[in-house]
């Protein structure tokens, strides 16, 4: 058996860590959503006793990571995967072969409506939409969705955060008046709601589309839209140079729009990307910077037709430090 | 006499039916329940047999036609006043046995609790006939064979309720019988299905000490319940209400006067002139509610006012079970109720 000769690039691509433990290397599991079956967890667990040092990293973003795994052992952790890539249903170039991208990270998702009384939509179902449509991209995209404007997923730090809103539904006739959904809006909320002649009145440019309005009335005075509608913010990251929050870019967008803008975004970075980039890996907030918000923009909108109940804003600023320049 | 339907023969009775009443039932909300995509069941009129939900206990009940959560009794302008308009069409509403024992408790508070009887109920009860929906099954927090409001034997037009071919209905109503005859598969006798007996079981005390009234026992609901009035609004026996008068915006002169849904567990219930307000903690609060359904109303009027529906189990948001409750204040009561069986 010759030494040990690697192609990282290669490694790093095929979701496997550049370890600083010479000669090691661990394996990223993709959890689209963070919900993964419990029989693929159960795989987790062979594979880190029988490749691995027995133990199990839960990631940042979500998805699970098994360190201490060989080098030498990396095709065979390939095949042992086959099976986890399959129950999560990731797309797959060849099977046998692990993951074929790692750039467009895993999609995260707050549990949302499957389990939160306040979660405005299927948060994991939606990243699992999205992961079928992105994935495999080897562009450094950061997706995540989170239930409501709670934002327990932090969204805000990722270059798409989608976030669950409902337009409240206010039926006069089943009102009483108790201003429970006033008294809660005001406290665990924005304060959009007003009592005017014995009936609620909603500011609707105030209204964030929580729904905790709904969440409190006692008599289903307030009811859900039948429409979901999401809050779409732009380009938030962390990093060395200029961490900030994204931004307000659609308020009331509906789930194909949002699919098709993020969609959209890999051919703006194809076109803008700097071709000296480290590694070839560059975040779109910094392209942005280059190229100013209106060409990505004309990007991302392509073919997107918007309900007409959206919100856009066509400029955005955004803050943060920036450490680069004092 | 009894009559077994299909489903396309039951969408020919309602059909004919609605076009002499206003039908009132059930329905299935879609997506309009507290939480996304969870349905409610509440009541709404309808045209059609396959718009009423035959198969589960509504959320909220038919009450919301006789005591409607909101309504304008009159407009009034500087010197006279105009009631509001009712349509005059007679109405048929579709509820279940503990529902039905429930029309007895609102018509005992609006029409026979002291020398006058509430017009504005009056007009809508004297427009009301009911279809006795049957119970092949007790629902989750049922506990309608402990209150006796398990069955129903009259009072009802007809009675209907799900089978192997459709419906089966009981027609009362003799002039009814030619219309469910004519798209009847078969006659069938039967009586309408009832349960007659619950998971859930409470036995009321025949008497409470007056020492229920201090008991620690309440403490803990001052905690635990958020006082949102929920049991209060889906439960079919709860008449309280408040009144509104507004004077619209561009005319302060002129305005309507509104009745509106009542609970003795939200703020400002018992709130008086000059800031006081009798029952300050969510504790108190559950006591004077528990206890105007198995004690002070029995006191007045003979019978317990709860009907056993379980809707304010089913609704509490808090998980609180007011059968529960009940059952603490039997065992509370157990030294008074001992005296009682030894005289």
């Amino acid at each position: 058996m010759g030494n040990l000769d690697i192609n990282i690039g290669k490694l790093k691509k095929n979701a496997f860590r550049y370890s600083k433990v010479r000669g090691e290397t661990a394996s990223r599991i993709r959890i689209p959503g963070g919900v993964i079956d419990a029989a693929s967890l159960g795989k987790v667990v062979e594979i880190a006793e029988k490749y691995g040092n027995g133990v199990i990293d839960i990631t940042n973003r979500q998805g699970i990571e098994i360190p201490g795994i060989k080098l030498t052992d990396m095709d065979a952790v390939n095949k042992e995967i086959q099976g986890i890539i399959e129950a999560l249903e990731i797309n797959q170039k060849e099977p046998g072969m692990g993951y074929p991208s790692s750039g467009t990270r895993n999609i995260q998702a707050c549990p949302g409506a499957r389990l939160c009384p306040f979660g405005c939509y299927d948060t994991t179902a939606f990243a699992q939409k999205m992961e079928k449509l992105v994935f495999p991209n080897d562009r450094h995209v950061k997706i995540a969705f989170t239930g409501c404007s709670n934002d327990c997923a932090k969204v805000r730090m990722a270059d798409f955060g989608i976030i669950g809103m409902t337009e409240p539904q206010y039926d006069p006739n089943r009102c009483v008046g108790c201003e429970q959904c006033i008294n809660f809006c005001r406290r665990r909320s924005v304060g959009a709601l007003s009592l005017v002649n014995g009936k609620v009145v909603r500011d609707t440019a105030k209204c964030i589309g929580c729904g905790v309005c709904v969440a409190y009335c006692p008599t289903r005075a307030w009811t859900r839209s039948k429409e979901h509608y999401f809050r779409l913010v732009l380009l938030g990251r962390t990093g060395k140079r200029n961490p900030r929050l994204a931004e307000d870019f659609i308020k009331w967008c509906d789930e194909e729009s949002i699919l098709k803008i993020v969609k959209n975004s890999y051919a703006y970075i194809e076109e803008y990307i700097d071709p000296n980039a480290v590694e070839h890996k560059e975040h779109i907030g910094y392209i942005v910077d280059r190229t100013g918000f209106e060409e990505f923009f004309k990007y991302i909108m392509e073919g997107v037709e918007l309900p007409e109940k959206a919100e856009v804003s066509k400029r955005l600023y955004w803050g943060g430090n920036h450490y680069d320049h004092y | 006499m009894g009559y077994v339907l299909s489903n396309d023969g039951f969408e020919q009775v309602v059909q004919a039916l609605s076009d002499k009443y206003r039908l009132f039932a059930p329905v299935r909300k879609k997506g309009m329940g507290r939480f996304t995509d969870i349905d409610v069941i509440m009541y709404d009129e309808v045209n059609h047999a396959d718009e009423i939900e035959l198969a589960q206990k509504s959320d909220y009940s038919f009450k919301e036609f006789l005591t409607p959560l909101s309504e304008t009794l009159f407009y009034f302008t500087e010197s006279q006043c105009r009631e509001a308009e009712l349509p005059d069409k007679p109405v048929l509403i579709f509820l279940r046995s503990c529902d039905m024992h429930a029309v007895r408790r609102l018509d005992q508070i609006y029409l026979d609790n002291g020398p006058e009887k509430d017009w504005f109920y009056l007009r809508r009860r004297n427009l009301v006939k009911f279809a006795l929906i049957g119970c092949t099954e007790s629902f989750e927090n049922c506990f309608c064979a402990s209150m006796g409001a398990n069955k129903t034997e009259d009072g009802y037009e007809f009675s209907v309720e799900l089978s192997d071919d459709g419906v089966r209905c009981d027609v009362a109503e003799a002039s009814l019988e030619k219309l469910f005859q004519a798209n009847a598969l078969r006659p069938e006798t039967f009586s309408p299905a009832f349960v007659t007996e619950n998971k859930v079981k409470v036995e009321i005390p025949k008497k409470v000490p007056a020492s229920i009234l201090k008991d620690p026992l309440w403490d803990e609901y001052t905690t635990r319940c958020i006082n949102c009035g929920r049991c209060n609004f889906v439960c079919p026996t709860c008449t309280c209400y408040t009144m509104q008068d507004v004077f619209y915006t561009d005319n302060g002169k002129v305005g309507e006067r509104r009745r509106v849904g009542g609970s003795c567990m939200v703020d400002g219930y018992t709130n008086v002139a000059g800031g006081g307000q009798y029952r300050r903690t969510n504790g108190e609060r559950m006591r004077f509610k528990v206890l105007h359904k198995i004690v002070d109303y029995r006191k007045r009027f003979g019978y317990d006012m709860c009907v056993g529906c379980g809707r304010c189990d089913d609704v509490c948001p808090e998980y609180i079970s007011y059968t529960n409750i009940i059952k603490k204040v039997f065992d509370a009561s157990a030294d008074e109720n001992k005296e009682v069986s030894d005289k």
